[in-house]
């Protein structure tokens, strides 16, 4: 399970260069640890969103495995349709069993939105496979929309910061927690900055006997308004304020990965993003403290989850 | 030799005898009435060992067309079932199988959609899916409806297609309706399908493909091209394995079932159930002595121009019935009787038209309602001229 930094050099690559994604995207960074931390072959849904057009503008792909694009809605019950057929073809001698993993990845819009009952639905059933939530807390392919994965006080532009209202107002949904409450085997947190972690995660659902998931932090710094080069930074000091914890939920039981030395206070993190400029208004200044209130809040209930 | 077992089925369970005798790889499916028979007998078989399926019980008819697309693209025989509600539902993800060109069966047991609701049989739920690339074959009986399914299975598969086949029966009137069915033997069926192995599957991870890709304005409009021409080739395939269907069951099938169409001046056409009505009721007006015949249509889409043109050849009145209404077309029209127009102008014939809307709902026609589209076509053949273009049967006005 260990993950050998040696070994996976001399890896071939899953994801290819030569994409699209911007400059500074957090999402390329995951697909690759994720692809190249699983060691068996793969067979990859996508739903509709950044790293879908980003990786498969025809006549081109980046794919160096079996890939699907169906919907935006629909990527863990394409991926559920595609693991059904494979039991069905090995089961009936007509396929040779390869041992082969699924995964489906999506955005928070296919995910936390549109694609809940879907994913919900699919991890009900039991097929085996894995979801890899790519995170970026808004509908960044459509130009940053807000989803109910996007923080309380973020500007987008459906959730815009005017001169009464400071953004979105209400906080983002529990879907780790919402996906832990299936009672599948294997549920996790991650952040690419944590790269080890991740990919051990990775490893885990891939050996996972039944479906898997995996909600990966994926900062966009067109979204969230920083700088380029500021992409690992940014995600570090999310994991440190405790808005973006580690942890995982292996059969039931709550495991934090990783406790900062020194919880830092989530303003820091804040303003190191313009989605966030306008909370450091006077008239706004209380929903900073009302999301560090939150944060410390879940952070605690995170703890004693994990201490039971 | 044909051997064939006589069963009293209805038309939900014939679909479901022949998807056990298909013994498709993936069944992926959501109960929706009047379809909810062939799922739950179908899930039966699969609990009794009887079929070699996964069944994929989904959490929606959306889910259930979204399953079918990644099995499919997975590369093995896939098949669903649906109705009304539940066909708009998954809309969607309909016209992404025909366009991802994947030969996924689906039995379509119509039903009128919502609003209001409304449980029993009318067209507007497979006639709104007219466009998304599916072949439509219609059934009249149990019988069709059973013998459609196994056929579709070729149809869909065949390489020059590689496209899915919605396969209709008349909700309650066809679905609930028992019939004697003469089926097939399990090993007779499994003949005639062969086996099925795609070129691409998505499975072969030694030869990793991409499947859907984003296509924009500089192959988009080519891989349409490429869709309609598939579609365009269907109707070669469906009289092929009509006719070979014929040698194995003794029951051919064509494009349309034509009844007392040889020197037919006046003629009818309907879909599906109702045909049964109008052929009787043909039967009894041609003792009477009037030149009319059936023209009863089994393949919808592709739709058959020509073939049509050819078959009306020499009849001076058609009168079109539809079960379904296009909303805003020309005089709130349906759509069998709008292909019926385009295709007659289309090849410069002068027929007259005239078209009637009829069974919204479930709401029953009887013979009576023939009687008058006959005595209305006498009138329009002999005056040339047609009172009113779209009219209703049955409805209290």
């Amino acid at each position: 399970m260990a993950i050998k930094l040696k070994e996976l050099a001399g890896k071939p690559e899953r994801l290819a260069p030569g994409h699209r994604f911007c400059s500074g995207c957090a999402e390329p960074i995951i697909i690759r640890q994720i692809l190249h931390a699983i060691e068996e072959p793969v067979v990859v849904s996508m739903a509709t969103g950044c790293a879908e057009v980003a990786t498969t503008m025809y006549p081109t792909t980046a794919y160096n495995v079996p890939w699907i694009h169906s919907a935006f809605e629909n990527a863990a019950t394409t991926i559920a349709g595609a693991e059904a057929m494979y039991r069905a073809l090995v089961r009936q001698g007509k396929f040779p069993d390869r041992d082969i993993r699924f995964i489906a990845f999506g955005g928070d819009g296919a995910t936390y939105d549109i694609g809940l009952q879907f994913l919900s639905g699919a991890l009900e059933r039991g097929h085996r496979f894995i979801y890899v939530c790519l995170n970026n807390e808004a509908y960044m392919n459509t130009g940053i929309q807000r989803s109910s994965a996007t923080p309380m006080g973020a500007h987008t532009t459906t959730s815009p910061a005017g001169t009464v209202i400071p953004g979105k107002v209400q906080w983002r949904k529990p879907l780790t927690d919402i996906i832990a409450a299936h009672r599948i085997p294997y549920v996790a947190q991650a952040a690419p900055s944590n790269w080890r972690d991740l990919m051990t995660k990775a490893r885990k659902a891939a050996a996972a006997d039944g479906p898997s998931f995996i909600n990966v932090f994926a900062d966009c710094n067109r979204g969230w308004r920083h700088a380029t080069d500021t992409t690992v930074e940014v995600t570090k000091l999310a994991v440190d304020t405790c808005y973006w914890p580690l942890f995982e939920v292996e059969d039931g039981v709550w495991k934090l990965n990783y406790k900062p030395r020194e919880k830092k206070p989530v303003v820091e993190w804040l303003k190191m993003q313009g989605r966030f400029r306008h909370l450091f208004q006077p008239q706004f200044r209380h929903v900073i403290d009302e999301i560090q209130a939150r944060v410390d809040e879940e952070w605690e209930s995170l703890l004693k989850k994990c201490e039971a | 030799m044909v051997v064939s077992t006589k069963m009293a089925l209805d038309g939900a369970h014939a679909a479901a005898h022949a998807m056990r005798q298909i013994n498709p790889d993936v069944v992926a499916a959501y109960p929706i009435t009047p379809q909810t028979a062939v799922v739950q007998t179908f899930s039966q078989y699969v609990a009794d060992g009887e079929v070699d399926t996964e069944f994929i019980a989904v959490e929606s008819e959306h889910a259930a067309m979204s399953a079918c697309v990644g099995a499919a693209a997975a590369g093995g025989r896939v098949m669903t079932a649906t109705a009304a509600n539940g066909l708009a539902l998954m809309w969607e993800v309909v016209y992404i199988a025909a366009s991802m060109r994947l030969p996924i069966i689906m039995t379509v047991v119509n039903r009128a959609l919502s609003a209001p609701l409304n449980i029993h049989c009318d067209h507007s739920d497979s006639m709104g899916a007219r466009d998304a690339g599916w072949i439509q074959l219609y059934s009249e009986t149990a019988q069709e409806a059973y013998d459609n399914l196994i056929q579709a299975v070729r149809i869909a598969e065949h390489p020059d297609l590689l496209l899915p086949v919605m396969v209709m029966q008349d909700g309650f009137i066809t679905g609930h309706g028992v019939e004697r069915v003469e089926v097939l033997d399990d090993s007779a069926v499994k003949g005639f399908i062969g086996t099925y192995t795609p070129e691409y599957s998505l499975l072969d991870v030694d030869h990793p493909k991409t499947f859907g890709a984003w296509d924009m304005y500089d192959y988009y409009f080519e891989h349409k091209r490429q869709q309609t021409d598939a579609m365009s080739k269907a109707m070669k395939v469906i009289v092929d394995v009509g006719k070979e269907f014929g040698e194995t069951s003794g029951r051919s099938y064509g494009i349309f079932d034509p009844y007392a169409m040889e020197d037919a001046e006046l003629a009818i056409m309907v879909l599906s159930s109702a045909g049964g009505t109008a052929r009787t009721m043909v039967k009894k007006l041609r003792s009477e002595g009037v030149k009319i015949g059936l023209l009863k249509p089994r393949v919808f889409r592709p739709f058959p121009a020509q073939e049509l043109a050819d078959a009306l050849k020499g009849v001076k009145a058609v009168a079109v019935l539809d079960r379904s209404i296009s909303f805003g077309a020309m005089d709130g029209a349906g759509p069998l009787f709008l292909e019926v127009c385009a295709a007659l102008f289309a090849a410069g014939l002068k027929a007259k038209v005239v078209n009637y809307i009829y069974g919204l709902g479930g709401r029953d026609i009887f013979p009576q309602h023939f009687e008058q589209v006959a005595s209305d076509l006498q009138d329009i053949a002999a005056t040339g001229k047609v009172k009113s273009l779209v009219n209703y049967l049955g409805l209290r006005e």
